[in-house]
């Protein structure tokens, strides 16, 4: 369904991905873990097709999103659903009309249509009535859950969170968790997660990807990532301060 | 010294292959002078590079932004509540500021006139300043420095915050989106605020020239609309449009590539601000060059 296919991406003299092969089959949650900064945002960023590559393609659906105009990029996105690192709101606008955004602006649906399905997608969230406060006035884990209100709004096929559990407590970071699971259950979407929240990936993902310098180095369910004999995985998901990944670097 | 050593000497302090090190070390030192100057033309062409980057840059946006103007559907209400926060909400300092140049400009030339018995012409010296030179640019630096900040620094911290990447992915295009409404509103409100401001500007010379000075109130008036042609006011808005363009541009262009969190929004301010300064003050010159010496009408 996601074909990734030789993707690479420098910024300046910064080689970020570096011939990138990843598929993402329909339905599943594919979680990417990797180390702060090694290119899983940059990933994401690339499939909804907000950046361009330097080089490789991007496959959806059998289109290939790097080679469209901006037209049909902006139609092929009302596919997606996306949830940002701290949210990305808009400030100037209230939370009813954040999550309605992409209904006022892209649908015909009339005001009192959009109000409905914003109410019903803060439900979704646990966030129901406060469509007239601010995001300046709402909490950082209030404001995920906005986000994610606002990715689910459009009732996308597809659904990206960059690291949703990220600066929120253990039980708001749950929440999110069992959040994710519901709408993927309920909703029937293609789920794809980026983290380094390894609690989180466990529990959410179907597959589990791991990056580092800019390749996919280990692909694998849960299970085989846990039990994985690839020294570099190990270090990471163990969460080990010393291991082959930190030696490199100090050599 | 002792870092150019070899590990893997095998003589001590006083054996060749230290001694070789030492003179390396010197001969380095010695053509360090040397090195930096070649590194001139380098960072020279650098940053020339960079320049050229930049300015194709604006004029890429200034050819987006005039392309999704003419796309349907142009969102009225968001352009009215630029005009409202750019137009009106400045024209209290436009008009303080314009007063005082008037007044100014009576009092510093007053002093002269009046020595060749000549005071009236200061009306004339008045109007003709604020309406071809003064009105035009004098409007266009303050509204660079108040709104043209102002609007880099909520696109940067938009851009810092992610806020850009989702209008995107939200199917919205942020030029579209956030570019044309502020642009229209600049391109209709500055030609708006430079008439307040000649206005304005003239009654401040009036107020220095009729009260102080003495000149009788229907002498001013004459000597100020005499001298102007329609010439003088068309030129003064033409410019007064593009100065408006000129902050709409740099501003946009600079706050939604602002980099580096909440430093780098203070930093893309600054940069905003100054680069309109110095665009307005050179598209001034362009077009004084142009109304008064191409076209001696």
């Amino acid at each position: 369904m996601i074909e990734i296919i030789n993707l690479s991406k420098s910024f300046e003299d910064h080689l970020v991905l570096d011939n990138l092969n990843l598929n993402i089959e329909k339905g599943e949650t594919m979680v990417i873990i990797g180390r702060s900064g090694c290119g899983k945002s940059v990933l994401l960023k690339h499939i909804i097709g907000i950046m361009k590559p330097s080089s490789g393609q991007v496959i959806i659906d059998g289109v290939d999103i790097t080679k469209m105009d901006q037209k049909e990029l902006n139609d092929f996105r009302m596919k997606f659903g996306m949830l940002f690192q701290g949210a990305a709101l808009f400030d100037s606008l209230s939370v009813g009309e954040n999550v309605g955004f992409a209904l006022y602006e892209h649908t015909k649906l009339s005001r009192m249509q959009i109000e409905k399905r914003v109410k019903e997608c803060l439900g979704h969230v646990g966030l129901a009535g406060i469509e007239h406060l601010k995001p300046a006035e709402l909490s950082g884990g209030m404001r995920k859950r906005v986000g994610l209100a606002r990715a689910i709004a459009v009732n996308p096929e597809i659904i990206m969170y960059d690291e949703p559990t990220t600066g929120v407590d253990p039980i708001m970071g749950d929440a999110v968790n069992e959040l994710i699971i519901d709408l993927h259950d309920k909703l029937k979407v293609t789920s794809i997660a980026v983290t380094h929240d390894m609690v989180s990936a466990y529990k959410i993902a179907s597959r589990i990807a791991m990056l580092y310098e800019g390749k996919v180095i280990e692909i694998g369910t849960p299970q085989e990532i846990k039990n994985t004999k690839n020294a570099i995985v190990r270090q990471f998901v163990t969460g080990a301060a010393t291991g082959p990944i930190t030696d490199k670097k100090t050599a | 010294m002792f870092s150019n050593r070899n590990k893997n000497d095998k003589d001590g302090p006083a054996g060749p292959d230290y001694a070789r090190a030492e003179i390396k070390s010197e001969l380095r030192l010695f053509g360090e002078p040397f090195r930096r100057v070649r590194r001139w033309p380098g960072a020279i062409g650098g940053r020339f590079v960079e320049l050229v980057g930049y300015v194709g840059g604006a004029f890429i946006l200034l050819g987006q932004t005039i392309f999704w103007l003419f796309v349907p559907p142009l969102k009225k209400k968001s352009v009215l509540e630029q005009m409202d926060k750019i137009g009106v909400k400045s024209l209290p300092i436009v008009l303080l500021t314009s007063l005082f140049t008037g007044m100014v400009l009576a009092l510093q030339s007053a002093y002269q006139m009046q020595r060749m018995s000549a005071e009236m012409y200061i009306a004339s010296l008045v109007s003709l300043s604020m309406v071809r030179e003064l009105g035009p640019v004098l409007t266009a630096l303050v509204i660079a420095g108040r709104v043209g900040a102002s609007i880099t620094a909520e696109l940067g911290t938009m851009k810092v915050t992610e806020q850009i990447d989702a209008l995107e992915a939200l199917a919205s295009n942020p030029v579209k989106y956030l570019v044309v409404p502020r642009f229209l509103a600049l391109f209709i409100m500055l030609p708006l605020l430079t008439v307040y401001a000649d206005i304005i500007g003239i009654i401040g010379g009036y107020i220095i020239g009729v009260f102080k000075l003495g000149i009788a109130p229907n002498m001013y008036w004459r000597m100020t609309y005499d001298p102007l042609v329609f010439k003088d006011v068309f030129t003064g808005l033409i410019k007064s449009v593009a100065f408006g363009i000129v902050i709409a541009i740099v501003a946009c262009f600079q706050g939604m590539n602002t980099e580096g969190g909440a430093e780098g929004v203070g930093r893309s301010t600054t940069l905003a601000v100054v680069v309109s300064f110095i665009m307005i003050i050179a598209t001034d010159c362009f077009f004084t060059a142009l109304f008064y010496f191409a076209f001696r009408v």
